[in-house]
């Protein structure tokens, strides 16, 4: 990756998570992705150097530091061969998880049919669904998306939402979780968890901003995820881009290098463009989102424009840079010793989640381009 | 005991994983466009000093750790980097890239600096990776008249300004004793550098860096060495194969290897 038009702290950031990520090589995730099991001295240490603050406000015992080195971050894991798997080991962990998706609203959110009932005592009892929550397994408290008044008594779909950090407390009724068996990214687990009148009790100070707003704090948080996303895709890509070319340089076929091949070179010099385009995409999202923090002119759709197609031209970009890698590698690319394989299943991530491509054509074609909406 | 107040000199090297190129003019080695980061040696110094403090081992207590690094604008990213380990405040002294300073000018220019910042120790690591002189801690010691401990191992306070270094020797662990104002040299086995944690990366940037020439500090960069040419090595040559444990035998008495 080019690294002109970066930052000074972006460039520590880059430079000091390299050194961290070192100490846990490709060897490292193909284990872990086959057995399933949670990077959890991975999180230790990046938690023990100060990672998991970096965007959180020096006051609170973070760094204070913005998006656009927070994209760095993710973008540094990914590419260091931690892969998605990497990246979302930081997003949830055994501290907290975020319950948001649920199978039967899907991209729908205002329609999740998980209840928070507020009772005469002050606790809440929860009942619903929710799917796709990385790290429920080991994580100790959830933020969880629930509707607090239900949609016929409210004046907006995005009104009667509340946010709560609620204990999972797995030994209490009313709480239950299945792992989801899932193409890549297996060493973090993803679960469906049901709640069956769950008890969140009074007093335990649930609550996160005002009832009812929910869906506010959520929207919030959205750009900023589809910039890390983006991050991560583009580092998934430039990772397995490298592994392509190191291969395609030495692998003699015909007693010369790969390589050489134009039908295989020149696949992979698009890849490393189109992931190029996209990182000025992503950064330039980032910043935008940052700076929109103070500087009250720029607009949120635009910042919401930048942080959506950035996701989008990252994921395909790292799609095709990983598709190809493997490609390049003919047979070997099978085989799970060369990582691109692990790369590619993980690669299919950030083209789906946190949100479609569609949606974001959607979004585009109606904000920008004026045109209406057909859903 | 007095307290401590520790300069730890440091320099940009090319990194220690990159395979170094003869550059064309066979001068020297190729540093356009290559990696460089810390010499590994320094990291251990800086190290050593940071956990005296941490530890409490010396009982005076460390008033002070200062970097200092000579070279050009790039190398304030490794005081940087050694403040962010834990150094409280750098001093750059400006040097143009490729006015390289032989050892005995960094001496002097050390000896100036740990006399303006009254140091009563000095650690640094035995040698810079890039030409492995392995004579500037030395070279300092005869100039500032200190004991010196060069290679350490292990470094221990006691009372009354006594210092004991155990350093690595063929055979064995050979262990010395001197009293402050001392000279320090850092080996492998010292200890394991730590990584900059984030929050302290952050800090590191609010920490104060002097930068100076080399004339405030009275040295001029005098060049009492010559570089004829440098060169790769010649390319290794193949081995011969023997059939059995007689023909090695022969061989080796063909060689004159026994």
């Amino acid at each position: 990756m080019a690294t002109s038009g970066f930052s000074e702290t972006q460039l520590t950031v880059r430079h000091a998570v390299m050194q961290t990520c070192s100490r846990f090589p490709n060897t490292y995730w193909q284990e872990h992705d086959q057995n399933e099991q949670d990077p959890a001295d991975f999180h230790a240490a990046m938690a023990k150097d100060g990672w998991l603050g970096i965007a959180l406000p020096e006051p609170l015992g973070g760094s204070g530091l913005g998006i656009s080195e927070a994209t760095m971050m993710m973008q540094t894991i990914a590419e260091s061969g931690a892969g998605m798997a990497g990246a979302q080991s930081i997003h949830a962990n055994w501290r907290v998880c975020f319950g948001v998706t649920e199978p039967n609203a899907g991209l729908d959110t205002l329609r999740l049919s998980t209840t928070a009932a507020k009772q005469q005592d002050g606790s809440y009892l929860v009942s619903g669904q929710k799917i796709w929550i990385t790290c429920a397994q080991v994580a100790a408290k959830m933020i969880l998306l629930a509707r607090t008044t239900p949609l016929d008594q409210v004046r907006k779909p995005s009104e009667g939402l509340s946010l709560l950090c609620i204990d999972l407390d797995r030994s209490r009724p009313g709480l239950e979780m299945r792992r989801i068996k899932k193409m890549g990214g297996r060493a973090v687990d993803a679960n469906e968890v049901f709640f069956d009148k769950y008890v969140v009790p009074a007093g335990s100070d649930a609550l996160i901003g005002e009832e009812g707003q929910g869906f506010k704090l959520i929207l919030h948080g959205m750009n900023a995820e589809r910039c890390l996303l983006a991050g991560e895709a583009l580092g998934l890509g430039y990772a397995a881009l490298a592994r392509a070319a190191e291969y395609a340089r030495d692998r003699v076929v015909f007693q010369r290098p790969i390589g050489m091949n134009q039908g295989v070179a020149h696949p992979l010099a698009d890849a490393y463009m189109r992931l190029e385009a996209a990182k000025f995409a992503t950064y330039h999202a980032a910043r935008l989102y940052d700076a929109s923090r103070t500087d009250a002119s720029i607009r949120l759709d635009e910042v919401g424009v930048a942080c959506n197609s950035a996701k989008y031209l990252a994921a395909e970009a790292a799609f095709a840079a990983c598709e190809r890698a493997v490609l390049a590698h003919g047979g070997m690319g099978y085989a799970l010793e060369f990582d691109v394989e692990r790369y590619f299943r993980e690669c299919l991530v950030p083209r789906i989640a946190p949100v479609s491509r569609e949606m974001i054509l959607n979004y585009v074609g109606e904000k920008i381009l004026g045109l209406p909406r057909s859903y | 005991m007095s307290a401590l107040r520790i300069l730890v000199p440091i320099k940009r090297v090319i990194d220690y994983a990159v395979k170094p190129r003869v550059n064309k003019t066979q001068t020297g080695v190729e540093t356009a466009g290559v990696k460089h980061s810390m010499n590994p040696f320094d990291e251990l110094s800086i190290e050593e000093s940071v956990r005296i403090r941490e530890k409490k081992s010396a009982p005076g207590g460390v008033e002070d750790i200062c970097v200092i690094s000579a070279g050009p604008t790039k190398a304030q990213d490794v005081l940087r980097t050694a403040m962010a380990m834990g150094a409280d405040r750098a001093i750059h002294v400006e040097v143009k890239e490729g006015d390289d300073l032989e050892p005995l000018s960094v001496a002097k220019l050390l000896k100036a600096a740990a006399e303006q910042h009254k140091s009563n120790l000095v650690i640094l690591g035995k040698q810079s990776i890039d030409d492995d002189a392995n004579q500037t801690g030395q070279m300092l010691a005869g100039l500032l008249g200190w004991p010196q401990a060069t290679q350490a191992s292990k470094v221990e306070f006691g009372e009354g300004d006594s210092v004991t270094v155990t350093r690595e020797v063929d055979g064995g662990a050979e262990t010395l004793r001197a009293k402050l104002p001392l000279i320090i040299t850092t080996d492998l086995r010292l200890n394991e550098p730590r990584y900059a944690s984030l929050p302290n990366i952050m800090k590191a940037k609010k920490k104060p860096m002097e930068k100076k020439t080399l004339a405030d500090f009275g040295i001029t960069a005098e060049r009492r060495l010559k570089v004829l040419g440098v060169t790769e090595p010649p390319a290794r040559q193949g081995g011969g194969k023997v059939d059995d444990v007689d023909g090695m035998v022969a061989k080796l008495k063909e060689l004159g290897a026994i």
